[in-house]
C-alpha cells in the first residue's frame, strides 16, 4: 500500500499568509512601491523604477520619502541567492541599456566551450549538445554576487533595501493588496517574546511587486486568494551545488545526464548535473533532480557527492578545496504551469515565484530580470494621469505576453513533462519538440503534482559514498559551508504533520539537503514522530513540494551565500 | 637575553597558577623578577622562590587595574626592564593594556610561547599560528590561560620593596564590594577542564556521569546543541558555532559525534579526549585520544580512578 | 548625558575571516559588519540614554571608509551620530595605534561615558579600552555585566574569574561591557530607513603613533601530535588516566 505525500497535508492554509492591516495608520510605514525579494527580478524592478525616477523627478516626488523599498529576508542581498549559473545577458542588457556594458557587470567570463556528457558509473560519453542547451554568447555568473552588485546599483538610484526583513503576510484591504506585514523578530522556541522582541510592521505601498523566487511564500497565497492559478500545478526540482577552489582551470561548461540518476520510468528521476568554470581558479558543480521522484531514499545532496567520485569529475576537483555549498528548488512546470494572470489589484508577480524558467535551457535569470523590468514599467504607469490603476497593472500581463519570455517558454512547453515518461521516451519527444519549434507534439501535456507521486523504497542509500571531508561531505558540514549560523532557539518555521507513516518521514529525511528532518520514535500503528532541527534549514523549499510547507523564518536567518 | 618583569596575580594569599607559569617562562629567557601588588602581601611575595618586587599599600588592596599600571610603569622605568609579561585574566588584560599605553610599548596577547625575542600566538580560532614581534624598546606580552605549566621555582626568595606613586585618575574607581569565592565550579569559558556530553549519553539523567567526572577532574560541564535542543541541559552550557567557544587545557567529549558546528566551538582545546561507540564519528579525526567504546561503562570507572589519584 | 560607544567593523563571518598572506594581517576586504560583541555596548548606550530621557549616543570607530556602512547598523538601532576615523596609515594598526586614534576622537567628543564591547570578534584581543583609558586619563571598569549611572558616577558589576565585584567610578569614565549585560535590540524598519539621514562624519588621523608590534611569520597550526585511537577492551579507563597523568592533567 504505497502512500503519497499529498495525503498528509501540512497544518497551514493560505489564509495564514493573508491579513488585513493591523497597525494604526500613523504607525504604518508608507513607501511608494514595495518589492518583496532582492533577487534578480526584484532588483531589476527596483533599478528600472530608479531609472524612471531619475528621468522624471517631478512624478517621483509623488512617491514620498521612500519611493522604492525592497524587503529581503536574508542577512544581505545575495545571502539567499543560488543558481548555476550560465546567464543569457539579454535581460541585463535591456535593463542597463545606455548605462552599463556587459564588461562592467560581475560575470566570470563568456562561455567558450561546452559539452554534454552522458554518464555511466565509470564512463562519460560526449553527446551532441541539444539545441536548447547551446550556451554560445552566454556568461558564467554567481547569482549571489550578481545580486549584491544589483543591490548596490539599486541603492545608487535611491532605492531603500531592507535586509533581514521577512514578508510574512500580504495585507489585503477591500479586495486590494495594500502592502505587506513583516515578520516578528526575537521570539523563542515556543513563540514567546524574548528580551529583544521586535514586532513586525505593516508596510503600505501603492503597488506591491512580489519577486520572492521559488516557492514564494506570499506569491503562493496570492495565486490562491485572487484566483490566478493556471490549469496545471507547478512542479519543482531540487538543486544542490558546491563551489570549489581548483588547481587547474576548467575550460568549458559541462552538463551531464544519466548516472547517478536512473532512467527507468518508474523512478521518475529527471535531472542532471552541471560543472561551470568561475574564472581560472574556481569551479561550481551541482546536481538537479525533479521532485517528482518516488524513491524515499533519494538524496540529491548524496547524489552530488556520488557524482564527484566519477573519474571524469574527480579529476576536475583534484587538488582543490570546497569553499561553499547550497541548495534551492527550481520551478520546472514551464509554460503550462504559469498562472493565468500575473496581476491583481495592487499587486504584480515576477520571476521564479511564478515559474518563469526555461527548463531545457536551464535558464531563468534573464526572464526574472526582464519580468522585473516590465513590472516596474507597469507600476510606474499607475502614476500616469489618464490611466486607471487597473489598466496600468493589466498592462503588465500584456507586456509579458509580448516579451521574449513568453515566446521562449511556449516553444519549449511540454518538454519537462515529456520526461515523466522516462529518459529515453522523453529524450525522443524533446528532440521532436525542438526540431518542430514546439509545434509537435501538439497540445499541452498535463502536469502531475510532485506530492501526488506514490512512494517506493529501494536500497539507494547503500550506494552513497561515505564522507571523507575532502571530496565527499556529509550534510551537517555542508550546512556549515552555506554560512548558516541561525540561532537555535527560534520558533519552528516548518509546517508538517508531526506523526506520519515511516516511509514519508524517511522521504523527508533523505530529501532535505540540510538534515532538518529525522525519523523519530515509532508511534505504534506504523507511524513515527518526525524530529526537526529547523535551524539547519537553508530554505531551499523542497518540503513544500513534497507534502509540507516552508514558511519564512525570522529575517536574517538561513544561509549566507556569497559565491553561489 | 631579556630583562623581564612578571606580574604575579594573587588571590586569597596564593599566587595564581597562570602567573607562576609565566614566571617559569621568564626564567628561561633571561633575567627576571616577579611583581606582587596589593595590601599585606609580603608573605605572598616570599612564597615565590625568586626575586620579587612588592608594592604593598592599603590603596592597592582592591584588585583594580589602574593603580597597578602606575606601580609597574615606575618599576620598568627605574629598573630598566625591557619585557613585561602577564598571564591572561580579566585584571591582567586591563593592566597590560594600560601599561602599554603608558610606556608606548607594543602589546601582543594570546601568547603560547616566547623565546626572548619573538612570541607565538594562535589566531582565527587556532587555524593559524602567528610569530609576533615588537618594534618598541619595551615589550609587553599576555600569555593565554593554560598555555604554560606552573613549575615551582626553587631559587631563594628575594623580596624587594617597590615604590608606590599613584596618579589621581588611577584611584578614581573604587571597589564597593569585592567578589567572594564562587561555590559552583568555574564557568565553561574560564574552565581549564571541560567534560562535555552529547546525544551518546542516551538520556538526560545520564548527564550525571559527565557531572561526576567534571567534579572529579575539577572542571566544568558543557553540552552539544543536540542535547540542549532536546532540553537535557541549559543553553548556557552549549559549546559550538551557535553556543560558546572554549579553549581549555582538556576537553573530554562523551558521546559526541563531533560535527563541524561543534568542532568550531572547542577545536582550540589543548588536549581532546573522546569516547564514542561509533568508530566513524568525526570527532576521532581531531581528538588526541579516541576511545571507541561504551561511555556508560568507561566513565564511572574513570571517575573512580581520578578520584583515587587525587586523594 | 553624552555617551560614546566605540565599535569595530570586522569582516562579516560569512565572508570568512582569513589572514592575507601579503600583509600577514587579517584580510579586511569584503563585507564588514559591527563586531557582535560591540552590539551589546551599543544597546547599553541606548538603554542608558532612554532611561535618562535625554542625551546623545555617538558611535566612534576606526577603519576603512566602507566601515561606515557597518556603523549604520548602530544608527539603525537608535544611535544618533557616527564618527569614523579613517586613514591609510592606520590600515593595519595594532592596539597601541588604535588606542591613540580613538582617544583623539573621544577627547574631541567629550563624552561622559565611553562604552566598549568585551572583545574584538576578529583579533580576539580583550584590552583596547584600558589603553584608551590611559590616553584619556579616565577611570576604567571592564567585564561589566550590570551598569547603573546616576548623579555623575557609575556603578558596575564586574565579572571576574572569582565572581562579581561591585565597582564605583566618577564620570567621565570608560566601561567595557560583557555580553551578559543585555540582549541587543533588532533595528526596526523605521530605524533602518532613518539611519541614512543621521549625521555621519569621517575624520583623518592626527599623528599616528606607528605600530608597536610586528608580525614575523604565519604558520599552519602544529599537527595535533600522535593521535591515538583504540577500542575498549575493558582497560579504557586505566589508559585514559595514564594519558591524562602523562600530560599532567590529573
Amino acid at each position: 500500500m504505497s502512500i503519497r505525500p499529498s495525503e498528509f497535508a501540512p497544518p497551514w492554509s493560505t489564509s495564514d499568509a493573508i491579513a488585513p492591516p493591523t497597525d494604526p495608520v500613523d504607525e504604518r510605514i508608507e513607501v511608494g512601491f514595495l518589492i518583496v525579494g532582492a533577487g534578480p527580478a526584484g532588483l531589476a524592478a527596483a533599478i528600472r523604477l530608479g531609472q524612471l525616477m531619475e528621468e522624471d523627478p517631478a512624478t517621483a516626488e509623488r512617491l514620498g520619502d521612500v519611493p522604492v523599498a525592497v524587503l529581503e529576508k536574508g542577512k544581505a542581498p545575495g545571502a539567499h541567492l543560488l543558481s548555476g549559473a550560465v546567464v543569457n545577458p539579454r535581460g541585463l542588457q535591456r535593463l542597463f541599456k545606455g548605462r552599463k556594458r556587459i564588461d562592467e557587470m560581475p560575470f566570470y567570463g563568456e562561455v567558450h566551450g561546452e559539452s554534454v556528457l552522458f554518464m555511466t558509473k565509470s564512463r562519460a560519453v560526449r553527446i551532441p549538445t541539444p539545441p536548447t542547451m547551446i550556451n554560445h554568447r552566454n556568461y558564467v555568473a554567481s547569482l549571489s554576487q550578481l545580486g549584491r552588485w544589483l543591490a548596490e546599483e539599486a541603492e545608487e538610484l535611491g532605492v531603500t533595501i531592507l535586509p533581514e526583513s521577512s514578508a510574512e503576510q500580504l495585507l489585503v484591504d477591500g479586495g486590494r493588496v495594500i502592502g505587506v506585514r513583516t515578520g516578528d523578530r526575537g521570539r523563542g522556541r515556543s513563540g514567546e517574546e524574548l528580551g529583544n522582541f521586535e514586532p513586525g510592521s505593516d508596510i503600505a505601498a501603492r503597488v506591491t511587486i512580489l519577486a520572492e523566487g521559488t516557492q514564494g511564500h506570499l506569491t503562493g497565497a496570492a495565486l490562491e486568494r485572487f484566483g490566478l492559478r493556471g490549469e496545471n500545478p507547478q512542479v519543482w526540482a531540487l538543486g544542490v551545488k558546491e563551489v570549489w577552489k581548483v588547481a587547474k582551470p576548467l575550460d568549458q561548461v559541462i552538463h551531464t545526464m544519466g548516472w547517478p540518476l536512473r532512467a527507468a520510468k518508474r523512478y521518475r528521476e529527471f535531472g542532471g548535473s552541471f560543472v561551470y568554470p568561475m574564472g581560472d581558479d574556481m569551479v561550481t558543480i551541482g546536481m538537479v533532480v525533479g521532485l517528482d521522484y518516488r524513491d524515499t531514499e533519494l538524496s540529491v545532496h548524496d547524489l552530488l557527492q556520488e557524482l564527484k567520485t566519477h573519474p571524469r569529475i574527480k579529476q576536475i576537483l583534484e587538488g582543490g578545496e570546497r569553499v561553499q555549498w547550497g541548495a534551492k528548488t527550481i520551478p520546472e512546470g514551464g509554460f503550462v504551469a504559469l498562472p493565468s494572470r500575473f496581476h491583481a489589484p495592487g499587486l504584480l508577480l515576477c520571476g521564479d515565484g511564478v515559474g518563469l524558467v526555461n527548463v531545457p535551457a536551464l535558464k531563468g535569470i534573464h526572464y526574472a530580470v526582464e519580468s522585473g523590468r516590465l513590472a516596474a514599467e507597469a507600476a510606474w504607469r499607475t502614476l500616469a494621469r489618464g490611466m486607471s490603476m487597473r489598466s496600468a497593472l493589466a498592462s503588465y500581463d500584456e507586456s509579458l505576453r509580448e516579451s521574449f519570455i513568453w515566446s521562449d517558454l511556449r516553444e519549449v512547453r511540454n518538454m519537462r513533462q515529456a520526461f515523466g515518461r522516462g529518459f529515453y521516451v522523453g529524450g525522443a519527444l524533446a528532440g521532436a519538440m525542438t526540431a518542430s519549434k514546439g509545434h509537435f507534439p501538439p497540445g499541452d501535456a498535463p502536469t502531475e503534482r510532485d506530492a501526488d507521486q506514490s512512494l517506493i523504497s529501494t536500497d539507494r542509500a547503500a550506494s552513497y559514498p561515505a564522507a571523507d571531508g575532502k571530496l565527499v561531505f556529509d550534510k551537517l558540514s555542508s550546512v556549515f559551508a552555506s554560512g548558516n549560523r541561525t540561532r537555535d532557539d527560534q520558533p519552528n518555521h516548518i509546517r508538517i504533520q508531526d506523526k506520519v507513516p515511516r516511509e514519508l518521514a524517511e522521504l523527508w529525511a533523505h530529501m532535505c539537503p540540510a538534515q532538518v528532518y529525522e525519523v523519530g520514535e515509532a508511534d505504534g500503528d506504523g507511524t513515527v514522530k518526525v524530529k526537526l532541527a529547523p535551524s539547519n534549514c537553508v530554505q531551499c523549499g523542497a518540503i513544500t513540494a513534497k507534502g509540507g510547507r516552508l514558511t519564512p523564518p525570522e529575517g536574517g536567518s538561513g544561509p549566507e551565500y556569497t559565491v553561489t | 637575553m631579556a630583562r623581564t618583569l612578571v606580574f604575579l596575580e594573587h588571590h586569597e594569599g596564593a599566587v595564581q597558577k597562570g602567573s607562576l607559569g609565566v614566571l617559569a617562562k621568564a626564567a628561561q629567557v633571561g633575567e627576571f623578577a616577579g611583581a606582587v601588588v596589593g595590601s599585606d602581601v609580603h608573605t605572598v611575595a616570599e612564597s615565590v622562590g625568586a626575586t620579587v618586587w612588592v608594592a604593598d599599600d592599603a590603596r592597592l588592596a582592591a584588585p583594580l587595574p589602574q593603580p597597578r599600571v602606575d606601580v609597574l610603569a615606575k618599576l620598568v622605568r627605574d629598573e630598566g626592564y625591557d619585557t613585561v609579561l602577564f598571564a591572561q585574566s580579566v585584571l591582567a588584560a586591563d593592566v597590560a593594556a594600560g601599561l602599554a599605553a603608558r610606556l608606548g610599548a607594543g602589546l601582543n596577547w594570546g601568547l603560547v610561547d616566547f623565546d626572548g625575542e619573538t612570541g607565538t600566538a594562535p589566531a582565527l580560532q587556532d587555524t593559524v599560528v602567528v610569530d609576533v614581534g615588537w618594534s618598541t624598546p619595551v615589550r609587553i606580552g599576555i600569555f593565554r590561560a593554560g598555555a604554560l605549566d606552573a613549575e615551582a621555582l626553587d631559587g631563594t626568595a628575594d623580596v624587594r620593596d617597590a615604590a608606590v606613586e599613584l596618579e589621581d585618575f588611577s584611584t578614581a574607581a573604587e571597589m564597593v564590594e569585592q567578589a567572594h569565592a564562587e561555590q559552583q565550579g568555574p564557568s565553561i569559558e574560564d574552565a581549564e577542564i571541560i567534560v562535555a556530553g552529547g546525544r551518546g549519553l542516551g538520556e538526560p539523567e545520564k548527564f550525571a556521569l559527565a557531572e561526576e567526572l567534571a567534579r572529579a577532574l575539577g572542571g566544568a560541564v558543557a553540552a552539544t546543541r543536540a542535547v540542549v535542543d532536546a532540553g537535557w541541559y541549559p543553553y548556557s552550557a552549549q559549546v559550538g558555532q551557535t553556543g560558546k567557544t572554549v579553549s581549555p587545557k582538556l576537553y573530554v567529549a562523551l558521546g559526541i559525534s563531533g560535527a563541524i558546528q561543534h568542532k568550531v566551538g572547542m577545536q582550540g582545546a589543548n588536549v581532546i579526549v573522546a569516547i564514542n561507540k561509533d568508530p566513524n564519528a568525526p570527532i576521532f579525526e581531531y581528538s588526541d585520544l579516541g576511545i571507541v567504546g561504551d561511555l556508560h561503562e568507561i566513565v564511572p570507572k574513570l571517575t573512580e580512578l581520578v578520584r583515587s589519584r587525587k586523594s | 548625558m553624552k555617551i560614546a560607544v566605540c565599535v569595530k567593523a570586522v569582516p562579516d563571518a560569512a565572508s570568512g575571516r582569513r589572514i592575507d598572506p601579503a600583509t600577514k594581517r587579517l584580510d579586511r576586504s569584503g563585507e564588514l559588519a559591527i563586531s557582535d560583541f560591540d552590539t551589546y555596548a551599543v544597546e547599553e548606550g541606548l538603554k542608558l540614554k532612554e532611561a535618562s530621557g535625554e542625551g546623545e549616543v555617538v558611535v566612534v570607530s576606526m577603519g576603512p571608509e566602507k566601515a561606515m556602512d557597518a556603523l549604520r547598523k548602530a544608527l539603525a538601532m537608535g544611535a544618533d551620530r557616527a564618527v569614523l576615523i579613517t586613514d591609510s596609515a592606520l590600515e593595519n594598526a595594532d592596539v597601541l595605534e588604535t588606542a591613540v586614534a580613538l582617544a583623539g576622537a573621544l577627547a574631541n567628543e567629550g563624552a561622559d561615558l565611553v562604552l566598549f564591547g568585551q572583545q574584538s570578534a576578529d583579533g580576539g584581543g580583550a584590552c583596547l579600552w584600558a589603553a584608551v583609558a590611559e590616553q584619556l586619563r579616565y577611570p576604567v571598569v571592564s567585564q561589566v555585566s550590570e551598569l547603573t549611572v546616576a548623579a555623575g558616577s557609575l556603578t558596575g558589576k564586574r565579572q571576574t574569574e572569582f565572581g562579581y565585584d561591585t565597582i564605583r567610578a566618577p564620570l567621565p569614565a570608560i566601561v567595557a561591557v560583557s555580553d551578559a549585560i543585555n540582549t541587543p535590540r533588532y533595528p526596526s524598519l523605521k530605524g533602518i530607513m532613518g539611519a541614512k539621514k543621521k549625521p555621519q562624519e569621517t575624520l583623518g588621523a592626527s599623528d599616528a603613533a606607528g605600530p608597536g608590534t610586528t608580525v614575523v611569520a604565519l604558520n599552519p597550526p602544529p599537527p595535533r601530535g600522535e593521535a591515538q585511537k583504540f577500542e575498549d577492551d575493558g582497560s579504557a579507563a586505566d589508559r585514559i588516566v595514564e594519558f591524562l597523568a602523562e600530560k599532567r592533567l590529573v
